[in-house]
């Protein structure tokens, strides 16, 4: 995999940066450049909150070629406050405990290392919402 | 436009041979059909294959294919939609020979999955997700449906042990197909107990990775009499696509594509489902099989898993599904299974088969739905 392919995406990947549909209001996540909704190319970035709650979610106990170093891990679809869903692993959190309606959060962690350098490709996951200091 | 039939059917023990390349078992189900036909050439070939660039480090599969199977200078390309490219490749050579382009056309699926070892298999098939978005977070195929899965449960407060039903069904009607990866039967408590692959998704809900060819040779109704007596007609044949991600979908338990491509199909061929004899599910996951039936209206929503359950879908049933045992017990070489699917619905209708049918219908899903084929075949 080439460095360029993971550079461009770091800024959306990094502020879960998306678009919104100038003409009907639509949001997406991942940004597009097309409204699927209304056909309009006319579409700006749109930053995403970023909290949510678990819409569904599985445990990966067979991980795909590069993913083996954090086995078992959960993934999920999160359900953000604007109503988008995003696709991404869950994170200091007890598999045990996990639960369709969780509150989450999003931090940025390490998603996976590649090539013969190990280069580190960060992204987004999310967590339980942590109790807030008092 | 033309009526197309099919007039001949061959395809390849799926498995594990190790002793045969891609090309090999594409050129023996390509030349199996075409002798099922009593032909010696065809114009045009359409390959349905999902990544032999990534399972093979071979492209270019329509050259290679009719150079091997010795048909010269023909007109020959693959078809891509990921585990539904063998369907999508059949819609193309139906299109082929019902608009009066090509008289013969061979439709060969292909795919040559263990030419690399099981987690690089898992990472290429999760390339039928969005790569930059669903799987560089580590998600496997199988993990995306199992999130689907456990959404369905939750909306429709079905339990696993439901869903379990559909590999016993289609392990049980694999027994009798010489074809097939797992000719023996397993039971439920096998299924619920075997290992996760993907929480809440078992091994034994999962089909296998494997290799496999299958072809069918398409030409007119009218030129078909030429050929055989027991021409198969293609009476709706269709392919719809939907959102790349899951995330995308305002519903994930049920596949737009699913319900677009059976609709059009079934407007196409003027029956309805209660006029279905047989159908082969894409059961590649136990949860694909239930919302099948919903999506193509042989169930209501939520009432998919206890329609296998219940023995509806069973070989005697009220609507006997993958009869020759389905993507978990034939096998799934991905881009080869929409062939396979069509090949045994012939099979049936001919009367070589478990069931006795005048119409037929496959499902093909690429991706978690992203790519879906309906087909509808009957007797002539």
């Amino acid at each position: 995999m080439s460095v360029p392919r993971h550079w461009r995406e770091n800024v959306k990947r990094y502020r879960l940066l998306g678009s919104k549909c100038k003409s009907c209001g639509k949001l997406h996540y991942p940004e597009r450049t097309v409204c699927p909704q209304c056909k309009s190319r006319d579409l700006e970035t749109f930053q995403f909150s970023g909290n949510g709650k678990i819409y569904s979610f599985t445990i990966v106990w067979s991980p795909p070629e590069g993913y083996e170093f954090c086995k078992p891990y959960a993934a999920a679809l999160i359900e953000l406050d604007e109503g988008e869903i995003v696709t991404a692993q869950l994170t200091d959190c007890d598999l045990e405990k996990l639960e369709i309606g969780m509150p989450v959060e999003p931090v940025v962690r390490k998603l996976f290392a590649y090539g013969e350098s190990g280069i580190i490709v960060y992204g987004y996951k999310f967590r339980p919402i942590l109790p807030k200091l008092k | 436009m033309e009526e197309v039939a099919i007039i001949g059917v061959g395809c390849t023990h799926v498995g594990e041979p190790w002793h045969k390349s891609l090309r090999n078992i594409a050129v023996e189900s390509t030349w199996a059909a075409m002798d099922d036909a009593n032909i010696n050439q065809v114009d045009a070939l359409v390959i349905g294959n999902m990544s032999s660039g990534n399972f093979n480090d071979q492209e270019s599969l329509g050259s290679l294919i009719s150079d091997y199977a010795g048909l010269g200078n023909i007109s020959a390309f693959k078809v891509e939609g990921a585990c539904g490219s063998g369907g999508a490749a059949f819609n193309a050579g139906v299109m082929a020979v019902a608009s009066g382009y090509h008289d013969t056309v061979c439709v060969t699926g292909i795919e040559k999955m263990t030419d690399v070892v099981g987690d690089s298999a898992t990472k290429i098939l999760a390339n039928a997700s969005d790569r930059e978005y669903e799987a560089i977070h580590g998600i496997s195929f199988v993990g995306l449906n199992a999130m689907i899965m456990r959404r369905y449960m939750h909306d429709y407060n079905v339990k696993r042990e439901d869903l379990c039903a559909f590999p016993v069904n289609s392990h049980k009607n694999a027994v009798h197909n010489k074809y097939a990866m797992f000719r023996k039967e397993i039971k439920l408590e096998s299924v619920i107990n075997s290992p996760m692959v993907a929480d809440p998704m078992t091994l034994m809900e999962c089909a296998p990775i494997c290799d496999g060819s299958a072809s069918l040779i398409l030409t007119t109704k009218e030129k078909a009499k030429e050929y055989t007596d027991t021409p198969i007609i293609v009476k709706g044949s269709s392919v719809k696509v939907d959102t790349i991600g899951v995330h995308d979908r305002k519903t994930v338990t049920s596949m737009k594509a699913t319900i677009a491509a059976a609709s059009d199909a079934y407007r196409q061929s003027g029956l309805s489902s209660a006029d279905i004899d047989t159908l082969e599910l894409h059961d590649a996951f136990s949860i694909m099989g239930a919302i099948g039936l919903e999506d193509l209206g042989f169930a209501e929503r939520g009432k998919g898993a206890s329609m296998a359950a219940e023995g509806q879908i069973a070989i005697g049933g009220k609507l006997p599904c993958c009869t020759f045992g389905g993507l978990k017990a034939r096998g799934h070489p991905v881009g080869a299974t929409g062939v396979y699917q069509l090949a045994e619905l012939c099979w049936n209708l001919r009367g070589d088969g478990k069931v006795e049918a005048e119409n037929g219908m496959a499902q093909n899903i690429g991706g978690t739905g992203s790519t879906v084929s309906v087909t509808i075949l009957g007797r002539d």
